[in-house]
């Protein structure tokens, strides 16, 4: 395979191969989970270690595992991945980590790190498969912020409560009470919420990619009209 | 000309989605009329803002998706929706709750789906339902009827829609409240106790039912919809409250009387279920999709932990619509079950 560009690489990764919103992986976690900004930084840089590590051993063992049993092999190293970053969480978050709950360990089952190891550092060298997972990984928490952001506004009229579980005893001053006297507006925080506010994203991305294509489109030189005579039938030596 | 003959096709004006829609409007009347004698204006200024703000968002969806604004405007389909929902929310309910319905009822549940006859849920039952979920106090908070409290004036119930922290309203919980809530006392003994039960259901609450039955009856008049569903709706909820009522115990639920009278259920039956878009379409598919409907209310409103089931059994079933349709698909003659030729 030839070698990828890094430029290209990114621009996938974040934005038009983004695996949250085009991609549509990992919907599990990215639906659950993104309640607050918290939670969604938490699980978000949960997966980007995640891929990172799983991206480089994938593509280290990628000439020695026969293809019969290459899946169990990546799984093997994803859920000694997972298990890493599980007992770190333990050790440093351990509040979010009990709010994450569940959807730590099954960073193992997200699609987004199987589909990287098995569709890209299954076949690129060190460099590019690291770089690769890291930037799907940064794309996905960069969705996962987002709607984290989206759904904890609209559910509770705040933004970054919380923040003290991840960052220490400092950040927990960093919440912004965007609406004073706010009703709490329950489907926005509940799964039906996360559904809504993810189908509007992907359909902003739908529209801004129009826009840019419109826009493209309008700068491309146009065909001259009228007939320029062209000849086809030989040429006059 | 006394020999005039008159010959087929005997041709007459089919009803258009506007008369349709004038015709539930027109129903609705009987209804609006009872729930403002027992519980005051309430209703009739949230059916007020409501129509304003569904006609204000309908405008909005339409002119988003380039769609002719008086075409659609004057098919009075969002007027429908906004006086159910306004009929459904209970009275005095502030003006940002109405609006937030009303806004998820024409914007998500109708126009994100392409708009009139493509919506799969009933766009009021489905503002409701977001209304319920995201905001229980206020969604049951119910005004005690005329009879058992003090029953607001005008003034109060524009005072209570659009200033509504200087509002201080009174609530009442609903008799399918009580009911559910109290395992314990005889139903007897629960009538004496609580002043919102009347002679057969609650105090109130069984006048609107008639009177939705009434606009019911007129609709069928109107041949607006068919017997089918609505019927099967009360009847399989009306089996099953008999089934499981042993005559005096408030934890069995309640008379069929008490059930078939109480709360939604003839509004939802004449005026939820039979939503030409969002039900099945063969009678025999109406015929099951109105049963279920019926049972999954007796269950969600003896078993659930809601005030009413009404809207949630029909949001699951319009789910089913499409499936229900598919199995009772008509046999068209000369052809066997499946499409296949006889």
């Amino acid at each position: 395979m030839a070698e990828v560009s890094y430029g290209e690489l990114s621009k996938n990764g974040l934005w038009k191969n983004n695996p949250a919103i085009v991609q549509l992986l990992g919907l599990c976690p990215l639906l659950a989970v993104t309640g607050t900004v918290v939670n969604a930084i938490g699980l978000g840089l949960a997966t980007i270690l995640v891929l990172v590590c799983s991206n480089t051993a994938v593509s280290i063992i990628r000439n020695i595992v026969s293809d019969a049993v290459r899946l169990p092999a990546f799984v093997m190293i994803i859920a000694a991945a997972v298990t890493c970053i599980e007992l770190l969480m333990q050790a440093y978050a351990y509040e979010l980590y009990q709010i994450l709950g569940i959807f730590l360990p099954l960073i193992t089952t997200n699609c987004v790190i199987l589909g990287r190891a098995d569709g890209f550092a299954a076949k690129n060298s060190l460099g590019p498969a690291m770089y690769d997972g890291l930037i799907m990984g940064v794309g996905f928490t960069a969705v996962l912020v987002v709607l984290g952001a989206m759904r904890e506004l609209a559910g509770t009229g705040m933004l970054f409560g919380g923040m003290d579980l991840l960052f220490g005893p400092a950040a927990a001053s960093w919440k912004v009470v965007v609406f004073a006297d706010y009703q709490p507006f329950l489907l926005a925080i509940l799964p039906p919420g996360a559904f809504i506010f993810t189908g509007l994203l992907i359909a902003l991305k739908n529209l801004i990619d129009e826009r840019i294509k419109k826009r493209q489109d309008a700068l491309k030189e146009k065909p001259v009209k009228g007939s320029k005579r062209v000849r086809v039938t030989g040429t006059i030596t | 000309m006394a020999l005039m003959r008159i010959t087929s096709p005997h041709a007459h004006g089919p009803l258009r989605t506007q008369r349709v829609m004038q015709h539930v409007l027109l129903a609705t009347v009987p209804g609006i009329i009872v729930l403002t004698h027992f519980f005051g204006f309430g209703t009739i200024v949230n059916i007020l803002w409501a129509s304003c703000v569904a006609l204000a968002c309908e405008a909005l969806a339409l002119a988003l998706r380039r769609r002719p604004l008086g075409f659609y405007l004057k098919d009075c389909s969002a007027l429908v929706t906004a006086f159910l929902l306004g009929i459904a929310l209970p009275p005095y309910a502030p003006w940002w709750l109405i609006a937030i319905g009303i806004a998820s009822a024409i914007l998500f549940a109708k126009h994100l789906y392409g708009g009139m006859g493509y919506n799969p849920f009933n766009p009021a039952m489905a503002g409701y339902v977001v209304l319920l979920i995201s905001f229980p106090l206020q969604m049951t908070a119910w005004a005690p009827p005329r009879g058992a409290g003090e029953v607001p004036g005008l003034v109060e119930a524009l005072q209570a829609c659009f200033t509504p922290a200087a509002y201080d309203g009174v609530t009442m919980a609903t008799p399918l409240d009580v009911m559910r809530q109290n395992t314990s006392l005889l139903v007897e003994d629960l009538w004496v106790q609580s002043p919102q039960f009347g002679r057969w259901a609650g105090l109130g609450w069984e006048w609107v039912n008639l009177a939705f039955l009434a606009g019911g009856a007129y609709l069928l008049y109107k041949r607006v919809f068919t017997w089918h569903a609505p019927v099967a709706m009360l009847a399989s909820l009306a089996l099953l409250s008999a089934l499981f009522y042993d005559g005096g115990s408030s934890a069995s639920g309640g008379s069929p009387l008490f059930h078939l009278l109480s709360g939604a259920t003839m509004f939802g039956a004449f005026f939820i279920v039979t939503d030409p878009v969002t039900s099945a379409v063969s009678l025999r598919g109406r015929l099951v999709y109105g049963a279920m409907i019926g049972a999954l209310v007796y269950i969600i409103r003896v078993r659930g932990n809601y005030p009413d089931a009404v809207a949630f059994a029909v949001l699951i079933m319009n789910f089913a619509a499409p499936f229900i349709d598919h199995y009772t698909q008509p046999r068209t003659y000369g052809h066997e079950h499946g499409g296949k030729d006889g």
